[in-house]
């Protein structure tokens, strides 16, 4: 925990200095018609970057060997986490429905390990009924790929 | 005046339509709180975009059934699962669970549920007689007073929010800052893009609550590994009676739950530490305390009527200030805005068919909810039996398809997926959430607020503290900012011994 105590709160005070940096090439003084467009920012960035620092000094001051995560909790969220991303990778190829049954069949047949015939009718029903529900109830358009296209939706 | 507004807006509540519509929210919710994951800032996120070409009052009776059915519905999870999928359910697992694991599943989801709706109740009538009086009040604000409100809804995360204060600092910044990136709609110069043009359009905080609450969640949840496990429950019409026939023993918990729950709730992030006091007081009261925590039905009344009590009256301070007392009723403010409403007092004068038809749908809305969940608890609970494998695919597209819908940009997903890790870091690392999404919805008005005040007192911070009710309000804020420091010093000086505080502390 203390590590992942000092890197998150390293990186949110390099983000309160990033913020700081831009809001001074900004302005943050008062402009024409008040305070620039920087001010606020500059005193958010500011409070980050010393909130930051308090943390810090607590977190190095502790003493924790409970760790962050445990090898045998980091498997499970993975293996929720990289299909997600896959998911997202796929949409912007193949776009949302078919992404969604590749990533639904795949993930029911991977995990889960249910029969063919389950993955088949999960994983093309869903998507099919959020069709429905968004793209023609809705009207909420989503992100398609070459299937549609070739449909001709 | 009160009752005749309140007339006018059952009439707009109990057309057949918004009746329609309550029902289908409550269902909806009832089921998002049943999903892990899945809760009602998130859930009212991923329907907001669904919500656009519907009529404003019946678009907010949708989100709000949808609110309580969440509500509802996360006692399900927290009795027969011991999964709180909110943060104000952890109270009701201590002895909701070990009810059910003794085979009492029926009598205290029937405790639960009626517990909720006391609470509910009490703060709606509440809102009734308040919501006007303080919609008034507010109209005589100008910027200092809004922006000293602001102060005081993210001073008291500080102050009163438990946990580490310097994190819930941490939070609050963060989300104001993600609120600033993209274009500066005041000055229109840009702010933190560094010529990325994907950063021009900034942030959307629904995309970030899905991302925090949904993603991140679930994260979270298959940390001990990837199924969920359940207790059965018989749940009948016996049951139900037998139950209601003990209830009224616990009248007491009910009145000091509800009393805890409005208190607390229409401070923001009240629900959670309302819970955990009214348990706390229902056991510190009880005749048989040792009982707490093994299986007392007690225990699972006092937390589920303050967590419902302030769940509602969090919905008090959005209507009439336009500062939301929750993530989800930030989530249904930013819902307003893009209906065209301008959260605040003024909408009392301009729109009092929406104002009156929302409190009215209120009371419908937690009347059906109350019957539903009592008649479907069986079939919502099924739910989580569908195996794991199919519903954690299913909750990630739904997330991912809200996050798109938002802007119909892909870019969103992205920002859904980094959030969720985002979340689960900030969660083990008791960096609170609510308070980010808070400042992340109220970004741009807080630093409105704050710009107007400064170009009326040229410059000068000094224009919050002399006048009179944005002095009050700054004061307390500043109050509860200092506590954190005020109150180890506070015990010092009553002589606590040091090594006693140290040890409490591990």
């Amino acid at each position: 925990m203390r590590v992942a105590d000092l890197v998150t709160a390293s990186v949110l005070l390099l983000v309160g200095g990033v913020v700081v940096f831009d809001a001074v090439g900004i302005g943050i003084g008062w402009g024409t018609d008040g305070p620039k467009s920087g001010f606020f920012p500059f005193w958010l960035g500011v409070l980050l970057v010393a909130a930051c620092g308090l943390i810090l000094v607590q977190a190095a001051r502790r003493v924790d060997a409970k760790p962050f995560v445990r090898r045998e909790q980091l498997g499970p969220v993975l293996k929720v986490l990289w299909p997600a991303v896959a998911l997202v990778v796929l949409t912007l190829w193949l776009g949302l429905y078919v992404s969604a049954a590749l990533y639904t069949g795949f993930y029911m047949r991977w995990i889960g390990r249910h029969s063919w015939l389950a993955v088949l009718a999960v994983a093309v029903l869903f998507p099919l009924a959020t069709f429905f529900v968004f793209e023609k109830w809705f009207l909420v358009p989503m992100p398609k790929g070459p299937l549609e296209a070739w449909l001709g939706q | 005046m009160g009752i005749e507004n309140l007339f006018l807006g059952f009439q707009i509540a109990i057309t057949p339509y918004n009746l329609f519509v309550a029902v289908i929210g409550i269902t909806l919710g009832t089921i998002i709180g049943v999903l892990p994951g899945l809760g009602g800032a998130n859930g009212v996120a991923i329907l907001l975009p669904l919500t656009f070409t519907m009529p404003p009052t019946s678009a907010i009776i949708l989100l709000t059934s949808l609110y309580w059915g969440a509500l509802f519905g996360g006692a399900i999870t927290s009795i027969l699962f011991n999964i709180p999928g909110e943060p104000w359910s952890v109270a009701t697992t201590f002895d909701g669970y070990p009810l059910a694991r003794q085979g009492q599943g029926g009598q205290a989801l029937t405790a639960a549920f009626t517990s909720s709706f006391v609470g509910a109740l009490f703060s709606i009538v509440l809102i009734t007689f308040f919501a006007p009086l303080l919609a008034e009040i507010a109209l005589r604000f100008g910027p200092p007073e809004f922006f000293a409100i602001q102060l005081l809804t993210f001073s008291s995360f500080i102050g009163l929010g438990g946990g580490n204060p310097l994190k819930s600092l941490v939070s609050i910044l963060l989300g104001f800052i993600l609120s600033a990136v993209g274009l500066d709609i005041v000055t229109g110069q840009l702010r933190m893009t560094f010529g990325f043009v994907d950063l021009m359009k900034g942030f959307d905080f629904i995309v970030a609550v899905i991302g925090l609450f949904g993603i991140g969640e679930i994260l979270i949840s298959v940390e001990e590994g990837l199924s969920f496990h359940g207790v059965r429950t018989g749940m009948n019409l016996r049951v139900v009676l037998d139950t209601w026939r003990i209830l009224p023993r616990y009248a007491r918990t009910f009145v000091r739950g509800a009393f805890i729950g409005f208190w607390m709730g229409f401070k923001p992030g009240g629900a959670t530490p309302a819970s955990f006091m009214s348990y706390a007081f229902a056991k510190r009261f009880s005749r048989n305390p040792e009982r707490f925590g093994k299986g007392e039905l007690e225990g699972v009344v006092a937390p589920e009527t303050a967590a419902h009590a302030a769940g509602v009256a969090a919905i008090l301070p959005m209507i009439t200030l336009g500062i939301p007392g929750s993530p989800t009723a930030a989530v249904m403010l930013g819902g307003l805005i893009i209906w065209g409403l301008q959260p605040g007092p003024l909408l009392f004068k301009e729109k009092p068919e929406f104002v009156w038809g929302l409190i009215a749908s209120m009371y419908t809305g937690n009347v059906i909810g109350v019957l539903m969940v009592l008649a479907f608890v069986p079939l919502f609970a099924a739910i989580l039996r569908i195996p794991f494998a199919i519903l954690t695919p299913v909750i990630v597209v739904v997330c991912a398809v809200g996050s798109y819908a938002v802007h119909n940009n892909t870019i969103d997903i992205w920002y859904m997926v980094i959030f969720g890790v985002v979340g689960y870091v900030f969660k083990k690392l008791d960096y609170p959430l609510a308070p980010l999404v808070l400042a992340l919805v109220l970004g741009d008005l807080a630093e409105n607020a704050l710009r107007q005040s400064l170009i009326m007192s040229q410059g000068s911070l000094a224009i919050f503290v002399a006048r009179p009710i944005s002095g009050a309000i700054t004061s307390v804020a500043i109050l509860f900012f200092a506590l954190p420091v005020l109150t180890p010093w506070w015990r010092r000086l009553r002589g606590v011994p040091a090594v006693r505080r140290a040890a409490r502390e591990i």
